[in-house]
C-alpha cells in the first residue's frame, strides 16, 4: 500500500461518515468504526488504527470530522494511555499486546495510569524498590506506588519494577502492563493540599503478572520507560494562548473590576508579573515558529520552568489582592476530579494546586540540572550510584 | 473594561537567513578590531571611537544606513536587522555611536518624512557614516516631556543639556526646542561639548552648552514632538537587542569560565548552586530574546502594538542584562574585579543602559498605562 495523501484521506474520511453517520450511530460505535477505517491516529500502522501516513495530516482527518459533528475520543481523560502507553506499546509491545490494547485504549473503553513512581523514588525513578520475582510463567509483584492519577478508573496500568537487585539500579529494571482489576492491586485516594483527591496511592501485594505482559526485554525497562517520559513531556509549553491567557487573566480582571482592592505594592508587583508573563507567552510563539521552521532549540526545556514559577507567584498575589475573600476557600469537601482544572476553582485553589506545577513532570531542580548539562555543557556532579549493584545502595 | 486584545498578525519572532548573514559579517569585524584589549585600550585614550572601525561598520557593511531607503543612500533594511546589528555590539561592549545616530537620529530625521532639504541631506551622511548625529536630551529620557528643551532668541540657540550621549563623538547635534528641532553643527561658534566621566566608559556622555549657537531648523513644535517621540521609541526597542546580546556574552563566558576554573578538585561549574544559576541565566536570556525580537519586528512592521512591545521589552530586558553582568562578576570570582578582565566593562554598560531611554521602572508605568492596570 502507498502512503496515503490529504486527498486520500479525506475521501476514506467521507466513505467513514457515510457507512457511519453520526447522528444515528453509537459513539463508541463510531469511534470503533474509525479506528478500524484506520483513521483514529493515521501515522500509526495499517490495521492498528493508523494508515502509515504522515502525523502532520492528522489535522485533515480531525477537521473533516469536525466538521461533519462526530463523536472525539476524549483526550483528556484518557490522556496517560494515549500519550504514553500507546506509544510506548506501539515501539516495545508483541504483535499478539499491539492487537490487545491498542483499540480499546484509543475508543476509551480502556483508561490507563502510570505506576512508577515511588514513595522512595520521585527524581531519583531508577531507584525504584516495588519487586517483581519470575515464578513459572508469571512474575509475582510487591511494593507501593504513588501519584497515580486515574489509578481509581484505570483498567489497566504501565509498570516498571525491579527484576534483578544485583545489578545496578538502571539496568535490573523491567516493564509491564498490570491488570488493575487482579487480586493484590489495592488503590487508595490521596488526599492533597487542595482537599481534592486528584491522585492515588497503589498497593501491590503479591500481584501474578503473566510474562506475556512483559514490555521489552527482561531488565531493559529504564530503556522502555524513556520512551515513555519523553513522550510525556512532549507536549509541555505547546499550547498557544493569548495575552492575559494564562493565570495572570483572572488577577488582571479582579484589578481591573475592584479599584478599592489596588495598593501601590500590588501594583507594583502585578506589573512586573504581567510583563514576565507577557514575555513567557512570546518565548512559547518563538518556540513554535522555530518548530514550524524546523529549527527546535532546547528552549522546550525551560518553558516549564518559567510556568511553574509564574503560576505560583501570581497565583500567590491574586489571595493577596482578594483581601478579605482571599481569607476564604471554596470547599474542603473531599472530592476525586477526573481533570486538573485551574480556572474553574477560586484563586485560593490556583494558589494550592500551583505549588506542584514545580514537582509534578520533574521538579525545576531536576529541570534546571538537565539545562545546565544538556543546554549549556556543564559537567555532572560526581555520582556514586551508577556502578554499584542496587541492593547495596543507601535508602 | 476589556483587556486588551493579542495583535491579529502574529509577530515574526525568529531570524531571517539575510539577518543571520548580517550578523556573521559584523560579529566578524568585531573580532577582528574590537577584541576586549582593544575595547580596554580604547577607553583610556582621548578619542571615544576607532574612526577605521566605524567606518568599517557604517559604511564598509551597511550597518548606519539599515534604517535608510535605498534612494537617501541607506540599504533600506529596517528595524529587524538594526536590531541584529546592535545584538553583535552588545555582545562585543563595542564603542561606536551606533544606537544613538544609526537608530536614534536616523529614526527622527526619517520620521519627519521630509523629501529633500537639510533633513534628507543630513540623512545621506548618516546613512553612510560620514557624519555622526545625536539626540541633545539626556540619555535617561523616556519622552520628549523628559528632555530640556533650548531655547530659540533670534534665530540662535540658548541653553544646556547633560548627560547627552555620544556627544563628544558628534558632528550635529539635534536640538529640540520649543520653537522645534535644530540641527546644529558641534564645530560652530558658541557649542561647547563638555566631556563628562561616565559609568560606562564605552559610551561617552557630555553635556552640550549652546550659546548663541547658530542652528538650521528641520521641523515646527509639533513635529519635532512627534518624531523625537519616534526616535526614542525605537531607541528603547532597539536597546534590547543590545542588552540581549551583552547578557549572552555574560552568560557564555561564565559558562566558560566555570568549566575550566577548578577548585575542590572539580570544575566549580559541575557544582549544583552554580549550575542553577546559570541555568536560570539561561532561561531569561532566551525569555529576552523573545522579547527583543518582538520589539523589533513591530518596530519594522508598524505594528498597532509597538509602544506596548518596546515597553515591555526595556521592562523585562534591562533587567536581565544587568542580573547576567551582576552573576558573571560573581560567578568569575576575583578575576571578574580586575580592570584586566572585561566583565566590568558588561556591568558598567548593562547598567547604564538599564538607565537608558527610561528605566525597568519606567516602562511598567508605560505599560499599566497601556494595558489598563492603573495605580491605585
Amino acid at each position: 500500500m502507498t502512503t496515503p495523501d490529504a486527498a486520500e484521506l479525506r475521501r476514506r474520511t467521507q466513505e467513514l461518515l457515510a457507512a457511519h453517520p453520526p447522528a444515528t450511530t453509537d459513539r463508541t460505535d463510531f469511534l470503533k468504526a474509525r479506528f478500524d477505517a484506520g483513521l483514529a491516529w493515521v501515522h500509526y500502522p495499517a490495521g492498528l488504527g493508523g494508515l502509515d501516513a504522515p502525523r502532520s495530516l492528522q489535522s485533515v482527518v480531525d477537521t473533516e470530522l469536525a466538521a461533519a459533528g462526530a463523536p472525539d475520543n476524549d483526550p483528556r481523560r484518557i490522556g496517560i494511555g494515549l500519550g504514553m502507553a500507546a506509544p510506548t506499546i506501539l515501539g516495545y509491545g508483541t504483535d499478539e499486546q499491539k492487537q490487545r490494547f491498542l483499540r480499546p485504549l484509543w475508543v476509551g473503553e480502556e483508561v490507563w495510569c502510570q505506576l512508577f513512581s515511588e514513595p522512595g523514588a520521585g527524581s531519583d525513578l531508577a531507584a525504584l524498590g516495588t519487586r517483581a520475582v519470575r515464578a513459572g510463567e508469571d512474575w509475582v509483584v510487591d511494593g507501593q506506588k504513588v501519584w497515580t492519577s486515574s489509578a481509581h478508573l484505570a483498567r489497566w496500568a504501565i509498570l516498571i519494577a525491579r527484576t534483578d537487585p544485583d545489578q545496578p539500579k538502571h539496568r535490573g529494571i523491567s516493564y509491564f502492563i498490570c491488570d488493575m482489576t487482579d487480586p493484590g492491586v489495592e488503590v487508595r485516594p490521596l488526599r492533597q493540599i487542595t482537599g481534592e483527591a486528584e491522585f492515588n496511592e497503589v498497593f501491590l501485594t503479591g500481584v501474578r503478572i503473566p510474562d506475556s505482559r512483559r514490555l521489552g526485554p527482561v531488565g531493559e525497562g529504564w530503556k522502555v520507560a524513556q520512551t515513555t517520559l519523553m513522550n510525556e513531556r512532549v507536549s509541555i509549553g505547546g499550547a498557544r494562548i493569548p495575552r492575559e491567557g494564562g493565570m495572570i487573566g483572572p488577577v488582571a480582571r479582579t484589578w481591573r473590576a475592584r479599584p478599592e482592592l489596588r495598593t501601590h505594592d500590588l501594583h507594583q508587583r502585578l506589573l512586573g508579573l504581567w510583563v514576565e508573563a507577557e514575555v513567557a507567552r512570546l518565548a512559547g510563539t518563538r518556540l513554535r515558529q522555530q518548530l514550524v521552521a524546523g529549527q527546535p532549540g532546547p528552549e522546550g526545556s525551560g518553558m516549564k520552568l518559567a510556568f511553574a514559577r509564574l503560576n505560583q507567584e501570581i497565583s500567590g498575589l491574586e489571595v493577596e489582592l482578594l483581601g478579605e475573600d482571599g481569607l476564604l476557600y471554596s470547599d474542603w469537601t473531599m472530592r476525586r476530579p477526573e481533570l486538573v482544572d485551574f480556572t474553574g476553582h477560586d484563586a485560593g485553589y490556583r494558589y494550592l494546586r500551583s505549588k506542584g506545577n514545580s514537582i509534578e513532570g520533574g521538579t525545576s531542580e531536576v529541570l534546571l540540572n538537565i539545562v545546565a548539562e544538556r543546554v549549556l555543557g556543564l559537567p555532572a556532579e560526581p555520582r556514586n550510584d551508577k556502578d554499584v549493584p542496587w541492593k547495596d545502595l543507601t535508602r | 473594561m476589556t483587556a486588551p486584545t493579542e495583535e491579529t498578525q502574529a509577530p515574526d519572532l525568529l531570524y531571517s537567513q539575510a539577518e543571520d548573514d548580517l550578523r556573521a559579517a559584523v560579529r566578524s569585524l568585531l573580532a577582528d578590531r574590537c577584541d576586549a584589549p582593544a575595547v580596554l585600550a580604547r577607553i583610556e585614550s582621548d578619542a571615544p571611537y576607532d574612526q577605521r572601525l566605524w567606518k568599517a561598520l557604517a559604511a564598509g557593511i551597511g550597518a548606519a544606513g539599515l534604517l535608510v531607503p535605498e534612494e537617501l543612500g541607506g540599504q533600506g533594511a529596517g528595524h529587524r536587522e538594526a536590531a541584529v546589528v546592535l545584538e553583535e555590539l552588545g555582545r562585543a561592549v563595542a564603542p561606536a555611536p551606533y544606537l544613538t545616530s544609526a537608530v536614534v537620529a536616523t529614526e527622527i530625521l526619517l520620521a519627519l518624512g521630509a523629501l529633500d532639504g537639510p533633513v534628507t541631506e543630513l540623512l545621506r551622511d548618516l546613512a553612510t557614516g560620514r557624519k555622526v548625529a545625536v539626540l541633545a536630551v539626556p540619555f535617561s529620557a523616556l519622552s520628549p516631556g523628559a528632555a530640556q528643551p533650548a531655547g530659540v532668541v533670534a534665530d540662535a540657540l540658548e541653553g544646556t543639556m547633560t548627560g547627552v550621549a555620544d556627544a563628544p563623538a558628534a558632528d550635529v547635534l539635534l536640538v529640540p526646542t520649543t520653537d522645534g528641532l535644530y540641527a546644529v553643527e558641534t564645530g560652530a561658534e558658541g557649542v561647547t561639548v563638555e566631556p563628562l566621566v561616565p559609568l560606562d566608559l564605552t559610551r561617552p556622555l557630555a553635556t552640550v552648552t549652546l550659546a548663541k549657537a547658530p542652528g538650521t531648523r528641520l521641523a515646527n513644535g509639533a513635529s519635532a514632538v512627534f518624531a523625537v517621540r519616534r526616535g526614542l521609541l525605537a531607541g528603547a526597542g532597539l536597546l534590547a537587542s543590545e542588552q540581549l546580546g551583552l547578557a549572552e556574552w555574560c552568560l557564555t563566558e561564565t559558562v566558560r569560565h566555570t568549566r575550566e576554573r577548578h577548585q575542590f578538585n572539580r570544575p566549580v561549574g559541575s557544582f549544583q548552586a552554580l549550575k542553577h544559576r546559570m541555568a536560570q541565566l539561561w532561561l531569561e536570556v532566551v525569555s529576552a530574546r523573545a522579547a527583543a525580537r518582538n520589539a523589533a519586528d513591530a518596530l519594522a512592521t508598524g505594528s498597532r502594538d509597538t509602544p506596548l512591545a518596546v515597553a515591555v521589552a526595556q521592562a523585562y530586558c534591562s533587567k536581565v542584562a544587568v542580573h547576567a553582568a551582576e552573576e558573571c562578576i560573581q560567578l568569575h570570582g576575583g578575576i571578574g574585579m580586575t580592570w584586566e578582565h572585561p566583565a566590568h566593562l558588561y556591568l558598567k554598560r548593562a547598567k547604564a543602559d538599564s538607565i537608558a531611554y527610561g528605566t525597568a521602572g519606567n516602562h511598567r508605568e508605560v505599560i499599566a498605562e497601556l494595558v489598563d492596570l492603573p495605580a491605585p
